[in-house]
């Protein structure tokens, strides 16, 4: 049913925990069966510096949540908010389709952080189009 | 990650037993004869039949025509709740269940509310899963064509008070039909004892194969047909008989019901072993269903903050084989309705773990999960945004 890749990410998820002061958080749940994750981001010169999360569902949840951190980890604010759950399913070596929500839940989770960020810093050149 | 292997989903099913097995297999070889025709071979066949079906009897204290077999516990469930409504369709059209029923049950009451037009009670049940026998009382009416409740709980272990429930439907006149399924090996069968008209049983949940069932129908309980053809089963169930199962059937619970005095003793123990360990080492576990009223074989739980398809996998990578209700497989699942009726709401619900014990089980495998499953909770724990080490939910629950 989980890909090799999927299994990876659950048993060790990448980017586990919170941020203090976050520069941008969300905390997303997923319509269909409640999974939900929480995201930290931080931000420095447009770029996502560092991102934590925790998240409470199943395996593809849980990985889907990591692939997702790793995926933005480094990234420009522009390149993060253009990550789809098609991606992130990909990169997982494709989730089955009923868990396919899961990630959408962790790129829309990214969105909502992103978005909170520039509620914070509307001046931001990213923010302005946003 | 070379461990042991410990199966501990006995609810779910169960390896065919060695000397069921050997019953079996001249029926898929020299003896595979159809029960139905006149000539030696199938007379030979036909003799074995009726030799099962006097020795199931035997176990429930029933007759042997009072014996129909089919090919899962599913389908007798369905034999029995649709065959006794239809039965009744022209005088009565109501049906009391609880809400804790396998889907083999609600999913046909369901149907016959929206496709027939019948009129279903659910039947709540309390914190341990229990049905209050008065509350059946009080649900009936003179409409009311079937009573189906559940001898044991699959998902909670809970054992109803299904001869209470039995007697008040015998006075009323009211069939009663139980899900029998957790029972053989566990409890006691006799139909009498128990009082029921109707009861479901399926061979692989007592060391019989998969694919064979059995539906005992008192005398006297009117059942239309719900698989027609040929005459066989007398009429009630058409079909060639599933001849080589059907024999393992017989002789797995034979051995189920011989073995069940001291297995129940024994299973016992390991089970409150695994209870008080679990609870002891694991912050904030909690035992569903009943400490009292409780299947020899079963434990489940709920650990706040995680989710239970997590738990299995590790578990599963940890070399123990068990299962969790809460699984959200299709996104539009929604939590387990058996927890639900418990009480057990969102999130913590989610958070579910069945360990069911059986035959091969040794007090080792207790101590092989009580040393797994404590760090495979913490370690779920420390990613979920739902539990702080103190033990208090870090965010309330979402409006979901």
């Amino acid at each position: 049913m989980y890909s090799p890749v999927l299994l990876d990410h659950f048993t060790n998820p990448r980017n586990i925990g919170t941020l203090d002061n976050p520069d941008g958080y969300a905390r997303v749940t997923s319509p269909g069966c409640g999974d939900q994750m929480e995201l930290f981001l931080r931000v420095t010169d447009e770029r996502i510096s560092d991102i934590r999360y925790r998240a409470f569902g199943c395996a593809a949840a849980i990985a889907s949540s990591s692939m997702a951190s790793e995926m933005i980890k480094g990234r420009t604010l522009e390149e993060a908010s253009r990550l789809t759950g098609e991606e992130v399913s990909e990169e997982l070596g494709g989730l089955p389709e009923a868990k396919f929500h899961c990630a959408i839940m962790a790129a829309s989770a990214i969105n909502a952080a992103l978005r909170d960020y520039c509620t914070k810093h509307p001046t931001v050149p990213f923010c302005t189009s946003f | 990650m070379s461990k042991p292997s410990t199966y501990l989903d006995h609810s779910a099913t169960t390896a065919t037993d060695p000397r069921v097995l050997e019953a079996m297999l001249p029926y898929f070889g020299e003896r595979y004869g159809n029960p139905s025709s006149l000539y030696q071979a199938g007379a030979t066949v036909r003799q074995a039949l009726d030799e099962a079906r006097r020795r199931i009897a035997e176990v429930l204290g029933a007759r042997p025509k009072e014996i129909f077999f089919t090919s899962c516990g599913t389908e007798s469930d369905n034999m029995a709740i649709r065959g006794a409504v239809w039965a009744q369709r022209d005088a009565r059209n109501h049906i009391i269940t609880s809400q804790v029923e396998h889907h083999a049950v609600s999913h046909t009451c369901k149907q016959l509310e929206e496709v027939f037009g019948c009129e279903v009670t659910y039947l709540p049940v309390d914190r341990e899963g229990l049905v209050d026998p008065d509350a059946v009382g009080r649900a009936i009416t003179e409409r009311t064509a079937l009573i189906s409740i559940m001898y044991a709980n699959n998902e909670v272990g809970t054992v109803e008070p299904i001869n209470k429930i039995a007697k008040i439907a015998r006075q009323h006149q009211i069939p009663f039909h139980t899900d029998a399924v957790q029972a053989p090996g566990l409890l006691p069968l006799n139909v009498d004892t128990l009082g029921v008209d109707l009861m479901a049983i399926s061979g692989h949940k007592f060391y019989a194969p998969k694919g064979v069932g059995v539906l005992y129908v008192r005398t006297g309980t009117k059942l239309v047909p719900t698989q027609t053809g040929g005459g066989q089963e007398r009429g009630m169930r058409a079909g060639t008989e599933n001849t080589a199962l059907i024999i393992g059937l017989a002789r797995a619970l034979e051995l189920a019901e011989s073995a069940r005095p001291a297995e129940v003793l024994r299973l016992t123990a390991l089970r409150d072993d695994l209870i008080q360990g679990v609870l002891n080492s694991i912050p904030d576990a909690v035992l569903t269903g009943s400490t009292t009223e409780r299947l020899a074989s079963h434990t489940s739980f709920l650990f706040n903050g995680v989710e239970g398809e997590g738990v299995v996998l590790k578990l599963d990578m940890a070399g123990i084989a068990a299962s969790s209700g809460s699984a959200c497989s299709s996104g539009d699942e929604g939590p387990s309705p058996v927890l639900a009726a418990l009480g057990y709401t969102y999130p913590l619900s989610r958070g579910s773990l069945r360990l069911s014990l059986g035959r091969e089980n040794t007090p080792e495998d207790v101590e092989h999960v009580l040393r797994e499953l404590p760090p495979i909770i913490a370690s779920l724990r420390a990613l979920s945004p739902y539990y702080n080490s103190d033990g208090t939910v870090a965010l309330s629950a979402p409006a979901w």
